[in-house]
C-alpha cells in the first residue's frame, strides 16, 4: 500500500467513525419513528435521541455509594470499543488502516469487551437488578458467540481470510456469491445474533420499564447524566456498526474501494451516503418487524440462538460441499 | 557440554537442590525466604536455559553413573526448551509469592506451609518438572515423571491436618497419576522394546519401521497417560479436587506448569518420536480436546469455589491446546505442512499464555484465601477496596482467561481459530466435517469463559462483602504482590507484543516440522498459512487512546456522590446481591441436560395445617457428572472386590501354607504340561 | 401477522393533531434540557385515577412522546418526577429518596388534586401531606383526575415544544 493510499485510508476511516458517531442516534430516531408511525402515533422526530443525549451531557453525573473505578470506567470502555469497531468495520472503505489490525473475530471480541465492562459495572453496584442484568447479558453473550464465529467461518471460506476488507472485496469481485445458499444461511444466522447483540426484540426490549423483564437496561439503572449519555450513545453505535456489518458483508455495493487515493477520496461522500441509506433501511425493517413481535421469555432465547447456530453450521458445511 | 543452555540448566537444577537443602535445614523463621529465593533463582536460570534452547542452542548430556543400569540421558531441544522456560517462569512467580504465602497471617494460625516437608519438596518438584522436558531416554523420562508426581502429591496433601477434603483429593490424585504412569510406562516400554533401545534418538530412528498396530498401541497408551496429567476429560477427575486443595502457589505450579507437560508428552511422543500417525490418532486428540474444553468451561461456569473454577478452566485450556495439536496432526497427515505448523504454533502459544494467566489467577486466589480463609465466591465480594493489588492482578488474569482483546488469551485463541478455519479445505472430507464442529466447540467455550470470568471477578472482587471474613480482608504481604506482579507483567507483554515469542515458538515447532515459519510480523501478526492479520498492540492502543480522549472530554462534568438507588426503601444489604450461584443460574438452566444439577426441596408444613408452611429448605449442587457416572461404579466395584478378597486372608497360617503349596503344585503341573 | 398489517393500514394515524402550545415559560431549571424531558412516575398514594390518565396521555391519541417527554424506569435517568396522590406515611421517605436520586437539574410535577393539596384524603390518618410538603414542587396540574390534555399541556410546558 502506497503512502498516499494509507493517508486516504486514514481519512476514510476517520470519516466513517464520524459518520457512525453522529449518525447512530439518528438511526435510533428513525427506528423509533418507524415504530411510532406503525403504532398510529406521531412520534418524537428523528432528532429526539440527539436531544436526549445533549440534555444528558448537560446534567450532573452520579457516583453511587460503594461503587468504584470499574463503575466509572465502564461507559468509557463501552464507548471506546464501539468507536474503535466503527473505525475497523468496512463502512465506507475497505482500506482502513485498522483493517489489518483486527478481523471479524477481533471486532466481535472488541464489542464483547464493551459488554463485559458494562456487566462488571452492573455487578459493582451490588444491586439485585444490576446482578440480574449482568447475569442475563453474559448468558446471551455466551450463546451468541458460537453463531457469530460460525457465520464468520462461512463467510471467510470464499474470501480465504477473516479480515473484513478482504471479505467485502471478494464479494465485490464476485457478486453472484451473495445469492448462494452459504451466504443466505449465514445472513439469516448473523441477523439473529445481531438482534441479540444489539438487545432488540425478541431477545430484549430496549423500551421496557419493568426491571424483571430487562436484560441490557437492568445493567444501566444506576447511570445518570453524562455516564448515561455515553452508554446510550455507545448502544446506538453498536447497533449501527452491527447493522452496517450485515449490510456490507452481504451487499457491499457503494463502498469506496478504488485503486488510487484520489479516486477513493472522491468516492467517499457517495459511499457514506449509500451506507447511511442501507443502515436506515435495515434499521427501519428491524423496527417494523418489532411491531409484529413480542419479547421472548428469557429461557426461550437459547432456542432461538440454537436455531441460528444450526443455520450457521449448515452455512459452513455448504461452503465446503458446494465449493 | 559447555553451552549456555547446559550451564543454565545445571545451575537451575543445582539451585533447586540448594533450595531443597535450605528448606530442610534452615530454621523456621528464615526457611521460606531462603528456600523461596533459591527456587526463584532456579526458575530464572531455567528460563535462561529454555530461551537459549529455543533460539537454537540445543544441548545434550549423557551421565551413565547417575542412575544404575540405564544412566541419565538429557537433551534440551527448542521444544523442550519452551516447556523448561515456561516452567521456570512459573517457578519464579510461585517461589517469590511462596515466601509471603508460607508466613502465617498475623491473627490466624499457620497452615504448616513453612514446615520442612513443603519447603524442601517444592524445589524438588520444580527440578523434576524441569527434568521431564530435558529427558532424552525412556528411563530418564519416567524417573523424572514419577519424581514430579510424587513431589506434587506430597505438596497437595500439605494441608491435610487442616481439612479432611485434602486427604480425599490426595488419594484421587495418587491413584490417577499412577494409573497414568502405568499407561505411559507401558507405552514407552513397548516402544523401547520394539526399537531395541531406549534413547529418544534410537526410538525416533526406529519408529518408522514399526508396525501400525504397535505404533497405535504406543500412542494410545501414552496419550491416555499424558491426557490424564493434562486434565483431559474424562481422565480429569483428580484435577478439580487436587488443585483447589493444594496450597495456592503449588496449585499455580501444577496448573500452569505441570499439566503442560501432558501436552509436551503428546507432542514429543506423537509428533517427534513416532513422527506423526494416521488420522484416527489425531481425531482422538481433537475430540478429547474439544470435549474437555466444553465440559471444563461449563463446570467452571457453574462452580462457586474460586479455585475449583480455576481448576476446571485449566481443563478447558488444556482442551484447547489439544484441539490445536489434534488439528496439527490431522493437517500433517494430510500433507498440509504450513497450516499444520500454524496449528502447532497456536497450541504452543496457548500453553505459554495459559501458564501466564493461570499462574496469576491462582496466586491471586491464594492471596484471597490467605486474607479471608474463603474460596467460596458466594461468601466473598468487596475485595476491591480491601485488596486493591490482588484485585488488579485477578482482573488482568481474568481478562486474559476470557480471551478478549487486551488480554493475552485472545491472541492464541485467535491463532487457533485461524488454523482451524484455514484447514477446512486442506484435509479433505474429514477435516470438512471436524473443523466446523471444532470451531463451534471453541466458540462456545470462549463465550462461556467470558461469562465464567465475569462471574469470578464481578461477584468475588467487586460489589460488597457478603461475609465478615471478606469484610475484614487486608492486602497480602509484598512478596506475594511481587509474585503476582511478575506474572501480570508477563501477561501484559504476551498480550501486547506476542510477536516476541514467535522465534522461540518457530524453533519449537521446527523440531517437529522443519522449515516452517508460521508466524511473522512485529506489530501485526501475519500468518504463513492464511491471509488474516491481527495486531493486538494497535487494538490496545486504539482502545486505550479512545478511553483517554473520552475521559478528557468528560472530566469537567459535574459529579456527585449519592445513595445507591434502592427503590426508595432500603438500605440494600449484601444478602440482596446477586451471588455467583445466582449469576450462573441461567447458564445452569440452559445446560441442565449436561450438568444434571441435583436439587433438594424440602417443605415442612405446620402441624396444624398442610397448607401453612413452617420452613422451606432448598439445596442445589452441581456435581461432576462424569465422575459420578464413570468413576463411582468402578470405585464401588473395586471396593466390593476388596471386601470379597478379605475372606482369602483370614490370618490362619495353615491356609497361607496351603496357598503356597497349591500355587507351587499348579506351576509344576503347568510346566509338566507345557514342556 | 397479516391481520395486524391490515389493521395497521386501516387504522392509520391515531394521534390527534397537536393543539397550540400552551402559553407560559419553561421553568428555569429545565431551560437547558432542550426539548427532552424524561419522567419518573412516583405513585405516592394515588387512587390510580391519575395513572389511568397518564397512560392515556402517553397513548397513541395524545402521544405525549411527540413533544419529547418519555417515561423511564429509574430516577437516575429522569429529569422530572411525576408524583400522583397524597403522600402517604409509607411513601414519604421513598419520595424524598427518589427526589435525591434524580440528577440535577430536576423538577417535580404534582399531578392531580391529591398531589396538590391531598384532595379528599386531606387529614386522613395515613397521609403525611401534599407533595409540596415533602419535596419542592415546580409544576402543578389540577384535576381529579386531570384530563390527558391537561397532562400533555403541562409536559409541553416542561419540554418547550
Amino acid at each position: 500500500m502506497s503512502g498516499s493510499m494509507s493517508v486516504a485510508g486514514t481519512v476514510e476511516a476517520a470519516a466513517q467513525v464520524v459518520l457512525v458517531a453522529a449518525g447512530s442516534p439518528l438511526l435510533v430516531g428513525v427506528m423509533r419513528q418507524v415504530k411510532a408511525r406503525l403504532e398510529g402515533r406521531a412520534g418524537a422526530g428523528v432528532l429526539q435521541p440527539w436531544r436526549d443525549l445533549r440534555k444528558l451531557l448537560r446534567k450532573e453525573a452520579i457516583t453511587p455509594d460503594g461503587t468504584g473505578p470499574v463503575f466509572r470506567a465502564a461507559p468509557l470502555v463501552l464507548t471506546a470499543t464501539a468507536l474503535v469497531a466503527a473505525g475497523i468495520v468496512p463502512i465506507a472503505t475497505t482500506a482502513s488502516p485498522l483493517d489489518g489490525a483486527a478481523d471479524l473475530f477481533a471486532v466481535t471480541a472488541l464489542l464483547a469487551l464493551g459488554t463485559v465492562a458494562l456487566a462488571l459495572a452492573a455487578l459493582d453496584t451490588a444491586t439485585a437488578f444490576g446482578g440480574m442484568g449482568a447475569s442475563r447479558e453474559m448468558t446471551v453473550l455466551a450463546l451468541v458467540e458460537p453463531t457469530i464465529l460460525m457465520s464468520v467461518f462461512a463467510l471467510s471460506v470464499p474470501a480465504g481470510s477473516t479480515n473484513l476488507g478482504a471479505i467485502v472485496n471478494s464479494t465485490l469481485h464476485e457478486p453472484q456469491r451473495v445469492a448462494s445458499p452459504v451466504s443466505l444461511l449465514a445472513a439469516v444466522a448473523l441477523a439473529v445474533v445481531v438482534i441479540a447483540e444489539a438487545g432488540r426484540i425478541p431477545v430484549d426490549n430496549p423500551a421496557t420499564h419493568l426491571e424483571l423483564t430487562m436484560i441490557h437496561e437492568a445493567m444501566v439503572l444506576e447511570y445518570a447524566g453524562p455516564d448515561l449519555a455515553l452508554v446510550e450513545w455507545a448502544s446506538a453505535m453498536r447497533l449501527t456498526v452491527l447493522l452496517g456489518l450485515v449490510a456490507n458483508l452481504f451487499a457491499p455495493w457503494g463502498i469506496a474501494s478504488a485503486d488510487t487515493a484520489a479516486a477513493a477520496l472522491a468516492a467517499l461522500p457517495l459511499a457514506l451516503a449509500v451506507f447511511a441509506v442501507k443502515v436506515a433501511v435495515l434499521g427501519g425493517a428491524l423496527a417494523a418487524g418489532e411491531v409484529f413481535m413480542a419479547k421472548l421469555r428469557m429461557f426461550r432465547v437459547p432456542e432461538l440462538l440454537a436455531g441460528s447456530f444450526v443455520m450457521a453450521l449448515l452455512a459452513v458445511a455448504a461452503s465446503f460441499f458446494l465449493a | 557440554m559447555t553451552s549456555v543452555t547446559g550451564a543454565a540448566l545445571s545451575a537451575s537444577l543445582g539451585a533447586s537442590l540448594l533450595a531443597a537443602v535450605a528448606g530442610a535445614a534452615l530454621p523456621r523463621r528464615v526457611r521460606p525466604a531462603g528456600a523461596g529465593l533459591c527456587t526463584a533463582v532456579a526458575g530464572a536460570a531455567a528460563v535462561v536455559a529454555g530461551v537459549a534452547a529455543m533460539t537454537g542452542r540445543s544441548w545434550s548430556a549423557w551421565l551413565p553413573e547417575l542412575l544404575p543400569l540405564a544412566g541419565v540421558r538429557l537433551a534440551v531441544d527448542p521444544l523442550g526448551g519452551l516447556f523448561i522456560a515456561v516452567t521456570g517462569a512459573v517457578a519464579v512467580c510461585a517461589a517469590v509469592y511462596g515466601v509471603g504465602y508460607a508466613r502465617p497471617p498475623r491473627d490466624g494460625h499457620g497452615h504448616g506451609l513453612d514446615g520442612r516437608t513443603v519447603q524442601a519438596v517444592l524445589p524438588l518438584f520444580v527440578a523434576a518438572m524441569l527434568l521431564v522436558p530435558a529427558a532424552a531416554s525412556v528411563s530418564t523420562f519416567l524417573v523424572a515423571w514419577e519424581l514430579m508426581a510424587l513431589a506434587s502429591l506430597l505438596l497437595v496433601v500439605a494441608e491435610h491436618r487442616h481439612r479432611a477434603s485434602v486427604g480425599t483429593a490426595g488419594l484421587w490424585y495418587a491413584v490417577m497419576t499412577h494409573l497414568g504412569l502405568v499407561a505411559i510406562l507401558a507405552g514407552l516400554a513397548g516402544l523401547a522394546a520394539a526399537a531395541h533401545g531406549e534413547s529418544f534418538d534410537r526410538l525416533r530412528a526406529a519408529a518408522e519401521g514399526l508396525s501400525p498396530a504397535v505404533r497405535g498401541a504406543v500412542f494410545v497408551a501414552t496419550f491416555a497417560g499424558f491426557a490424564s496429567k493434562a486434565g483431559i476429560i474424562p481422565l480429569h477427575v483428580w484435577l478439580p479436587r487436587a488443585h483447589p486443595e493444594a496450597p495456592s502457589h503449588v496449585s499455580a505450579l501444577m496448573s500452569a506448569a505441570m499439566v503442560n507437560l501432558g501436552g509436551y508428552g503428546i507432542v514429543r511422543v506423537g509428533f517427534d518420536l513416532l513422527g506423526g500417525g494416521p488420522v484416527w490418532w489425531w481425531l482422538l486428540v481433537l475430540a478429547a480436546g474439544a470435549v474437555s474444553a466444553l465440559y471444563g468451561i461449563l463446570q467452571a461456569a457453574v462452580a462457586t469455589d474460586l479455585k475449583r473454577l480455576l481448576a476446571y478452566s485449566t481443563c478447558e485450556n488444556m482442551g484447547l491446546v489439544l484441539v490445536g495439536l489434534g488439528a496439527g496432526g490431522l493437517l500433517l497427515t494430510a500433507g498440509a505442512r504450513p497450516p499444520a505448523a500454524l496449528a502447532l504454533t497456536a497450541a504452543l502459544l496457548h500453553v505459554v499464555n495459559h501458564a501466564a494467566f493461570k499462574t496469576l489467577l491462582f496466586l491471586a486466589a491464594g492471596s484471597v484465601l490467605r486474607a479471608t480463609g474463603l474460596r467460596d465466591l458466594d461468601a466473598l465480594g468487596g475485595l476491591r477496596t480491601r485488596m486493591p493489588l490482588t484485585t488488579a492482578a485477578f482482573a488482568v488474569g481474568a481478562l486474559a482467561a476470557s480471551a478478549l482483546p487486551l488480554g493475552n488469551g485472545f491472541v492464541s485463541e485467535w491463532l487457533l481459530l485461524q488454523s482451524l478455519i484455514g484447514s477446512l479445505g486442506e484435509g479433505g472430507t474429514i477435516s470438512a466435517v471436524t473443523m466446523p464442529v471444532a470451531v463451534a466447540a471453541l466458540a462456545l467455550s470462549a463465550g462461556l469463559a467470558v461469562a465464567t470470568f465475569v462471574k469470578a471477578f464481578g461477584t468475588g472482587f467487586l460489589a460488597r462483602p457478603r461475609t465478615p471474613q471478606a469484610q475484614a480482608a487486608a492486602e497480602s504481604p509484598a512478596t506475594m504482590g511481587v509474585g503476582m506482579g511478575v506474572a501480570a507483567a508477563c501477561c501484559l507483554a504476551l498480550a501486547l507484543v506476542p510477536a516476541f515469542t514467535a522465534p522461540g515458538l518457530a524453533g519449537a515447532v521446527q523440531v517437529v516440522l522443519p522449515g516452517q515459519d508460521a508466524l511473522t510480523g512485529q506489530v501485526t501478526l501475519r500468518l504463513a498459512a492464511a491471509s488474516s492479520t491481527v495486531s493486538p498492540l494497535l487494538i490496545a492502543v486504539s482502545v486505550v487512546g479512545a478511553v483517554a480522549l473520552l475521559r478528557i472530554a468528560m472530566i469537567r462534568r459535574a459529579r456527585r456522590r449519592a445513595r445507591l438507588w434502592d427503590c426508595g426503601m432500603g438500605p440494600l444489604n449484601a444478602r440482596m446481591e446477586y451471588t455467583a450461584t445466582s449469576f450462573a443460574e441461567p447458564l445452569q438452566r440452559v445446560f441442565d441436560d449436561v450438568l444434571a444439577p441435583e436439587t433438594d426441596l424440602n417443605v415442612t408444613p405446620l402441624a396444624e395445617s398442610a397448607y401453612l408452611v413452617e420452613s422451606v429448605t432448598y439445596r442445589a449442587r452441581v456435581g461432576d457428572r462424569i465422575e459420578r457416572r464413570l468413576y463411582r461404579p468402578v470405585v464401588a466395584a473395586a471396593a466390593a472386590v476388596g471386601e470379597a478378597a478379605r475372606r482369602l486372608a483370614n490370618g490362619s497360617v495353615h491356609r497361607y501354607l496351603a496357598y503356597g503349596f497349591g500355587t507351587f503344585t499348579g506351576v509344576l503341573i503347568l510346566l509338566a504340561v507345557t514342556r | 401477522m397479516k391481520d395486524l398489517l391490515r389493521k395497521i393500514r386501516k387504522t392509520g394515524r391515531v394521534a390527534e393533531d397537536p393543539p397550540e402550545r400552551p402559553a407560559g415559560d419553561v421553568p428555569d431549571a429545565l431551560g437547558e434540557l432542550g426539548g427532552s424531558v424524561q419522567l419518573r412516575h412516583v405513585d405516592a398514594g394515588s387512587c390510580n385515577g391519575c395513572e389511568v390518565e397518564i397512560a392515556s396521555a402517553f397513548g397513541p391519541v395524545y402521544d405525549a412522546e411527540r413533544y419529547g417527554a418519555r417515561l423511564v424506569a429509574s430516577p437516575r435517568h429522569a429529569d422530572a418526577l411525576l408524583v400522583t396522590g397524597p403522600v402517604t406515611r409509607n411513601m414519604e421517605v421513598a419520595l424524598r429518596r427518589t427526589y435525591e436520586a434524580v440528577p440535577a437539574p430536576k423538577v417535580v410535577v404534582a399531578l392531580g388534586d391529591c398531589a396538590r393539596d391531598c384532595g379528599v384524603f386531606a387529614g386522613a390518618y395515613g397521609v403525611a401531606g401534599a407533595v409540596r410538603d415533602v419535596v419542592p414542587v415546580d409544576v402543578e396540574v389540577p384535576g381529579c383526575p386531570p384530563e390527558p390534555e391537561a397532562i400533555v399541556a403541562a409536559l409541553r410546558g416542561l419540554t418547550g415544544r
